[in-house]
């Protein structure tokens, strides 16, 4: 009874990247607290400091065997490796990105930048989660700093709308998605996922159970689809859908363009974590439900989109169908489509900054060039921005040969060899539907007239990164191999 | 003997159930009541009643750390400056239940059946003591406290970490969504000027001419 608990020290060196980014926010928390506002840079140069230092540790401990710590609530493995590089590439360009609109709008504090880095670290602990625990707060941790910053703007009746209605029903997701690991929990005993496994490879479909997992043929469906109802709603996918474009319309642009690209890389890894890696047992039980989500989100997602006047609503329209998509990749159930997943995320990901960064750019002080209308003869106001914007809309509608047609390729392959040819149908089906207010945006801008011809101003770091993301999904679109190889090679090392 | 202990062991564990069958009902109601309360006082009350009863049902679990922390915490502190927050704001009751009526036959059935289908799932046949044996029962040398106290910091080290991350959020988050600088009408004393005082700020010594010498004068 009187069993002492020898400590033995874990192994910290896999979650150093952890620490370094937590460190750095709680020094740039002190930091920024003595600096007058146009002293603000230096916290914007540790911010960027600090997602470089996080991704050259990440290089340096990367090891393609995985390997677990913490009393095995971390691993450490390829996947998560690529994952978080590219965390923090988005990270960066939406710091590159906001600054501007940031400085116009006064919301350029030291709380912006702490808010996001500490959300990084919550996507980084998400990435490499374990076990239940861990993932549910490394969730919580994105969460938190997420609601927090969608009402940053504290004076816009909009903003702090639509950050009361992210928070409440982001707290039922969370609490759908813990009921339903807490009946994980009670049918495997244990947190961890290689325990969740090894009690879901139990599992037979429409069998009684083995003796040691009593009831849990019931019991894990039963948990399943709680923990598919929480992943769905931190998805948006339909019908779980309701907050998204609410909150990207209301949110200020600079945080819309951080909420809408790389926390969709960390939701990923937690569909990956949970569903393939956990519950992978349990395919043939959540194939079914993500089919009829992925269905619900590519039609409702496309059809509603066409609808809408503002632009960052269309893009929430267009991010639920894009979910749609890469839940096809997932479905699949085998590495081949967890690879094309991955890579339609990591894609579409990139293609959201961009198209979120090009409002930035479009946006002045006082004016927040958020409706179709402001896109009008962009061409005859800047020839050059018309084009990145007309590759990244090309892009998001799959048109060749940018890399969203590949994306969309590689995710439909995935959907024929689970042999759900009509899903495919379907999917190819919603896309053309989807190109149409895509392809509206590039009407506008070389075919209208522009309402005025103010020059476009941004500053030279913005102007730089914005023409390479969007050059980078042409030259992307050229050469998929790298990347769509990568992918393919790190998924499933865990 | 060994038939004798296992009666009263029968008998215990009766009683137990017993105990757990009045906190629990208490529970249900008194959360039911949380949300049906009109007066927002009331359903804090409420809220302290249904927290005192889980700390009786984890009391029955020999949680008796996580029992009077929830207590001690919940109810001394958090619960306290809740009822303190919604005694001072003015909540219009009759605008708050606004469209309650309209809602409520949809979300009655969906409650329903959510209810049912987790009696279907969650009864005793998948949940009972013979697919599940009851918990082991401790010696009267069990600490709970030291229990938890050997894993908290060691097996769950990481998360332990990752909670105090998430409470450093919520204080940078409460501070930039509510600290405003008003310049303008407020008056506010500065301790750092107040410590840096010197007496030559507050004591203008006037040298005057004593009243007798005015007068000899």
């Amino acid at each position: 009874m009187n069993a002492v608990t020898h400590f033995v020290t874990p192994d910290f060196l896999p979650a150093a990247p952890e620490m370094f980014v937590l460190g750095m926010a709680c020094l740039i928390l002190v930091v920024d607290a003595y600096l007058s506002q146009n002293q603000r840079w230096i916290t914007y140069t540790l911010s960027q400091l600090t997602l470089l230092g996080a991704a050259l540790l990440t290089l340096m401990l990367h090891q393609t065997e995985p390997s677990l710590t913490f009393n095995d609530s971390f691993i450490r493995d390829a996947m998560g490796g690529v994952l978080k590089l590219f965390i923090y590439l988005v990270t960066g360009l939406v710091f590159i990105y906001s600054r501007e609109y940031l400085k116009s709008r006064d919301l350029y504090r030291g709380e912006y930048f702490v808010l996001a880095l500490l959300a990084v670290l919550g996507m980084m602990v998400l990435v490499s989660a374990h076990s239940l625990l861990t993932l549910y707060l490394g969730l919580e941790l994105l969460s938190l700093s997420l609601y927090s910053m969608v009402a940053l703007q504290r004076d816009s009746a909009v903003a702090s709308e639509a950050a009361m209605k992210y928070f409440v029903l982001g707290a039922i997701a969370s609490g759908m998605l813990l009921y339903g690991m807490s009946i994980l929990y009670g049918v495997t005993g244990s947190l961890d996922l290689a325990s969740i496994s090894r009690g879901a490879a139990l599992f037979t479909p429409g069998e009684a159970m083995p003796a040691e997992m009593p009831g849990g043929n019931t019991l894990f469906i039963f948990g399943l689809v709680f923990v598919i109802i929480g992943i769905a709603f931190k998805l948006g996918a339909v019908p779980f859908h309701m907050w998204i474009p609410d909150v990207y319309h209301g949110a200020p642009t600079a945080v819309t363009l951080f909420l809408g690209s790389a926390p969709k890389i960390a939701a990923f890894a937690m569909l990956m974590r949970l569903l393939a890696e956990g519950l992978g047992a349990l395919h043939g039980e959540w194939q079914t439900m993500l089919i009829i989500l992925s269905v619900l989100s590519m039609a409702a997602g496309n059809l509603i989109a066409i609808a809408q006047g503002n632009i960052k609503r269309m893009l929430a329209y267009s991010t639920i169908a894009h979910v749609g998509f890469l839940l096809l990749g997932i479905l699949n159930g085998t590495l081949s489509g967890y690879g094309a997943a991955m890579f339609y995320t990591l894609v579409y990901t990139l293609m959201s900054a961009g198209g979120f960064g090009m409002i930035l750019l479009l946006s002045r002080a006082g004016f927040e060039a958020d409706r179709l209308e402001d896109f009008k003869g962009l061409n005859q106001r800047s020839p050059w921005y018309a084009f990145m914007m007309l590759l990244l809309m090309f892009s998001m509608a799959g048109v060749p040969p940018t890399v969203g047609f590949f994306a969309k390729l590689v995710v439909l392959q995935a959907a024929v060899e689970a042999g759900l040819v009509w899903l495919a149908a379907f999917a190819v089906l919603m896309s053309v539907i989807g190109a149409y207010y895509y392809l509206r945006i590039i009407k506008l801008m070389y075919f209208d007239k522009a309402g005025h011809d103010a020059p476009l101003v941004a500053p030279r770091d913005m102007r730089i990164a914005l023409s390479l993301n969007s050059l980078g999904m042409l030259a992307l679109g050229l050469f998929p191999g790298a990347l769509l190889a990568l992918c393919s090679r790190v998924v499933g090392t865990g | 003997m060994h038939g004798y202990m296992h009666v009263t062991n029968n008998r215990i564990m009766s009683a137990e159930q017993i105990i757990f069958y009045i906190f629990a009902s208490i529970l249900t109601l008194s959360a039911l009541g949380v949300i049906t309360a009109r007066n927002p006082v009331h359903a804090v009350l409420l809220l302290v009643l249904a927290f005192f009863t889980s700390a009786a049902l984890w009391l029955l679990l020999e949680a008796e750390f996580l029992a009077i922390t929830l207590v001690l915490v919940y109810v001394g502190a958090v619960m306290v400056l809740f009822l303190f927050v919604v005694m001072m704001l003015d909540i219009n009751i009759t605008r708050m239940r606004e469209g309650f009526a309209r809602y409520l036959p949809l979300g009655m059935l969906v409650a329903l059946v959510i209810a049912f289908e987790m009696a279907l799932v969650l009864g005793p046949q998948h949940f009972g003591l013979e697919r599940v044996p009851a918990p082991m029962r401790h010696t009267a040398g069990y600490s709970n406290t030291a229990e938890l106290g050997s894993v908290l910091y060691t097996v769950y080290l990481y998360p332990f970490e990752i909670a105090a991350a998430i409470l450093l959020v919520a204080i940078v988050a409460a501070i930039a969504l509510t600290l405003r600088k008003r310049t303008q009408n407020t008056r506010y004393q500065n301790p750092g000027e107040q410590v840096l005082v010197r007496r030559e700020d507050r004591v203008r010594i006037v040298k005057m001419l004593s009243e007798q010498e005015g007068k000899r004068s």
